[in-house]
């Protein structure tokens, strides 16, 4: 594909928005992960919040 | 028992099983729909004066007026936080910041990629470029703002009164324009019709929906992260508060 002199411009702008929208998608879906991880580490020892269901039963 | 969506949201719980269901669909549209939006952009014909460098638009354009959504979508959280007390509107305003803050940075660096080939610069200190600068710089501030302070209940208030003063900075962007500019005025959020031709219009708007999907999906991944993450919190002190024998403080 043709495009023109200014192709390192066109590149460098379509790059960049992958870059940071990958790095976005990441960042939010390995924080995502290790959250969710915590979350059931600290169930499977035991503790509950109030409003959980094991607990309003 | 909670009768409209806005009162269904409010449970942290509902929203995260409602989110979980839609994210993988939204996210699905959002791929098509830039898929779409890229082969109809490098498909597109050429500007008749810009050549092939207008093509940066079909990426700059909807991250401007993303740019602006995000501070929008922060402003109207943090209003919803200060008069309604809706439970998940700091979590919204929170989550909003740092993807408003990446467009607003990719519409910044797109622009000056642009700006290069088309007015020789990379920047000048033109009233859209500096609005649009502040903007960037306002994001930051609400960011750094409520890292800054521990007590949580404090970064909230503080960052909602900055986010709700800084949105003066959104018709500042808008009409800044038509103050001596060197950036051309709006072709098609404008009274009347839109003056860009179809060819390159349809492009752009479908570049627009699947990036404006895009935000909406990166949104809502936040959103549930914030709301697990005072979930973590919550379980650490309560488990702090069980081992030295206190009762446990209220769920999120």
């Amino acid at each position: 594909m043709d495009l023109g002199p200014h192709i390192a411009f066109i590149l460098t702008a379509y790059g960049a928005a992958a870059l940071v929208i990958t790095g976005l998608v990441a960042w939010l879906v390995l924080d995502g992960r290790r959250l969710q991880r915590l979350v059931h580490e600290l169930e499977a020892r035991g503790v509950r919040r109030r409003s959980s269901p094991s607990q309003s039963r | 028992m909670p009768t409209t969506l806005t009162e269904r949201l409010a449970n942290p719980k509902r929203f995260i099983e409602l989110s979980g269901r839609l994210l993988p669909w939204i996210s699905g549209l959002a791929v098509g729909l830039l898929v779409i939006g890229l082969i109809l952009a490098f498909t597109a014909p050429l500007d008749y004066q810009q050549g092939h460098a207008a093509k940066i638009m079909f990426v700059h354009v909807p991250s401007a007026w993303l740019a602006m959504f995000g501070y929008m979508l922060v402003a109207v959280s943090s209003f919803g936080l200060l008069v309604f007390r809706h439970p998940l509107a700091d979590v919204s305003a929170k989550a909003g910041a740092p993807i408003g803050a990446a467009f607003t940075f990719l519409c910044l660096l797109t622009g000056s990629l642009w700006g290069k080939p088309m007015w020789g610069a990379f920047w000048v200190w033109d009233p859209r470029l500096s609005s649009v600068l502040i903007l960037f710089l306002l994001y930051l501030g609400l960011i750094a703002l409520r890292s800054s302070l521990d007590d949580e209940a404090l970064a909230a208030k503080l960052t909602a009164v900055l986010s709700l003063v800084g949105i003066v900075i959104l018709p500042v962007i808008k009409f800044s324009v038509e103050w001596n500019s060197l950036h051309q005025p709006a072709s098609v959020m404008r009274l009347g019709a839109p003056t860009i031709h179809a060819s390159l219009l349809w492009p752009l708007l479908v570049m627009a929906a699947g990036m404006t999907v895009l935000f909406l999906a990166l949104y809502l991944k936040a959103t549930r992260n914030e709301i697990l993450r005072r979930r973590v919190r919550t379980l650490r002190t309560l488990a702090v508060a069980a081992s030295a024998g206190l009762p446990g403080q209220p769920a999120e």
